[in-house]
């Protein structure tokens, strides 16, 4: 080839800054808002609880970081389950994984539950994470939420369940599955009582997540343009050889087709919540 | 026509060589007798070989067999007086789920299934087996009926999974699953589910919490297909093979990790080389699991379901 006669000359030294030296940029100073693009300064994101205040996009929450929002201040008290993710299937490659995301989330799995108030009413909640393995359902995940739930109905409190999910954990194969016959009997036992279960469908709650307890609640809730769905658009497309629209699956068009109660703004989960306990609070006799 | 599998390969060639000598025997008048006595014998310690080692891929492929007994072969094979209901009362009528009342043993029962079809134009009625939410709604509309005249529930399953459609979803595939699944721990009546075939993840459990789980011998249930489990973690659906071998899907895995309670022996090649006697052995193993399960207190049933899933899982947990 011709080009190749004439090599191309670097016209300037390239520098890569040196490792450490990124790390002296103070985190997270700024953020692009994922939708609309505008730079939203971290504490203005962190004043409208992680929404975006131009265009109303929903930044993911850790677990944590959803505790706080919604739970009366310093009313938390964590559920402290000592219980540890397994090999089952002897995955290749699961427990490093495993390690390196409990390194980096500094959680031990992908769900956060205990105790709290509410505007003062006491429920009990749990919480799911995303940044943990996309918030998949492993044997752990199940065993405590379950263990919440039967708290709840041992305390005799509503339940209120946030999840985001890509689904069952394909690692623990079968066992992951059974996780949602697992929590689905204690969300059973829950109903029987005549105890309160509020779901809350966050960006993303797919396959068995949605398919189990994420779809069981008194109210299923979500926030606005989360994705809920079963099968993933990734499954779909080339199912059906058709591109599906944007919006698909959001929680704007699943509460169109009747699988929500309401989509809230993050602004307002938290007095609904707080209502709809209050509207619970007498037991439902008058 | 009979569909021979890739792995059988191997037998089916030398039992054409064995056909092509005893038809030289008879053209030519040659006595081949003792060749084809010996290729015979050598046949049969072949497929011995073959159908006793079976790799989890192999399973696959025969749980998957175009021949094997369908949910409606089972039910008309092990019951009388099948009367089929339709229709879920809100949208439609899956073709995908069968299911109605029968009379098994003499009691009369409540079937309901995932039913795969005979051939490509009935496969395309039946969608492949795999369900939109309407079936399983439809399932529940008979599970409660049976629940309100104390009918014992038997489920077939075999399905590569629920549909995943565009239509699937705008109805809810994922709140149909979720309702069986909370309904069906709580149905006060006894409950028998057979995994006859495949067991496709969410799909299949939206008809799979029983009392007594049964597993045909070559039938897989997972968490998901094998081709799509590959797809996921690997990004290549071609690695099905390798998916399959490392994903612990086999009724005797499954038997091993007590989520089922028991195998049913499928004939010698599996279940589509002797329907009859595959049917035979289901009807025998659902007999005597209603006659256990018969004798509680339905009412009691729900709690002893909930002590059977309640300890589904694999942790540890420290001692304090």
């Amino acid at each position: 080839m011709l080009k190749d006669l004439f090599p191309k000359k670097k016209r300037y030294a390239t520098i890569t800054p040196h490792p450490s030296s990124r790390d002296k940029v103070p985190e997270g100073l700024m953020n692009k808002c994922k939708r609309c693009g505008e730079i939203l300064l971290s504490k203005e994101l962190e004043k409208h609880l992680k929404t975006c205040p131009h265009c109303g996009y929903h930044f993911t929450m850790t677990a944590e970081e959803r505790i706080q929002v919604t739970l009366d201040e310093g009313s938390f008290q964590a559920f402290e389950d000592r219980i540890h993710t397994e090999n089952p299937l002897e995955f290749p490659g699961y427990l490093e994984k495993l390690e390196k995301v409990q390194e980096t989330t500094g959680m031990q799995e992908g769900v956060l539950s205990g105790s709290g108030t509410i505007a003062g009413y006491p429920v009990v909640v749990a919480v799911m994470d995303a940044n943990f393995i996309m918030g998949s359902m492993g044997s752990v995940v199940g065993e405590k939420l379950t263990r919440a739930v039967e708290r709840a109905i041992e305390l005799n409190y509503p339940a209120i369940i946030f999840s985001v999910s890509g689904g069952a954990r394909m690692q623990e194969g079968i066992f992951s599955l059974m996780q949602m016959a697992k929590v689905s009997s204690a969300l059973a036992r829950l109903a029987e009582k005549g105890l309160l279960y509020i779901s809350v469908l966050t960006n993303p709650t797919t396959g068995g997540v949605t398919a189990s307890f994420a779809m069981q609640g008194d109210l299923n809730l979500s926030e606005p343009g989360a994705i809920i769905g079963f099968a993933g658009r990734r499954v779909i497309e080339p199912m059906i050889r058709q591109k599906l629209p944007d919006e698909f699956q959001t929680a704007e068009f699943v509460l169109e087709h009747g699988m929500l109660d309401q989509v809230v703004h993050r602004k307002d989960m938290k007095p609904l919540l707080a209502t709809v306990l209050s509207l619970h609070a007498q037991g439902g006799s008058l | 026509m009979a569909v021979d599998l890739p792995f059988e390969k191997p037998l089916i060639e030398l039992r054409d060589k064995i056909e092509e000598l005893k038809k030289f025997t008879e053209d030519k008048g040659i006595d081949m007798s003792t060749e084809v006595a010996t290729l015979e014998n050598k046949a049969q310690l072949l497929a011995e070989t073959i159908y006793k080692e079976l790799t989890p891929w192999q399973k696959v492929q025969i749980a998957r067999h175009p021949d094997r007994p369908t949910t409606l072969d089972y039910i008309l094979g092990i019951s009388d007086d099948f009367v089929e209901m339709h229709g879920d009362r809100n949208f439609r009528d899956d073709p995908a789920v069968v299911g109605g009342i029968a009379r098994f043993d003499g009691f009369p029962i409540t079937v309901v299934g995932t039913q795969k079809g005979k051939g490509t134009k009935d496969n395309l009625y039946r969608n492949f087996g795999m369900a939109h939410p309407e079936g399983y709604r439809k399932a529940l509309r008979l599970m409660k009926q049976a629940e309100k005249f104390r009918r014992p529930l038997l489920c077939f399953i075999d399905t590569a999974g629920a549909y995943p459609g565009p239509g699937a979803e705008e109805r809810g595939q994922g709140e149909a699953i979720a309702r069986n699944l909370i309904e069906m721990a709580a149905l006060k009546i006894p409950i028998v589910v057979l995994v006859t075939g495949e067991g496709g993840s969410g799909g299949a459990l939206g008809l799979g919490m029983g009392d007594k789980v049964l597993m045909l011998e070559h039938a897989w249930y997972s968490v998901i297909a094998p081709e799509s489990a590959a797809a996921i973690l690997w990004k290549d659906a071609t690695l099905g093979q390798k998916a399959a071998d490392s994903m612990g899907i086999t009724a005797q895995d499954l038997y091993r990790f007590h989520i089922i309670d028991d195998i049913i022996q499928e004939p010698f090649g599996g279940a589509h080389r002797n329907p009859a006697q595959m049917i035979a052995k289901v009807k025998q193993a659902v007999a005597s699991s209603f006659q256990e399960l018969m004798a509680y207190n339905y009412e009691e049933l729900p709690a002893l379901r909930y002590e059977k899933y309640r300890h589904m899982g694999v942790y540890t947990e420290d001692t304090l």
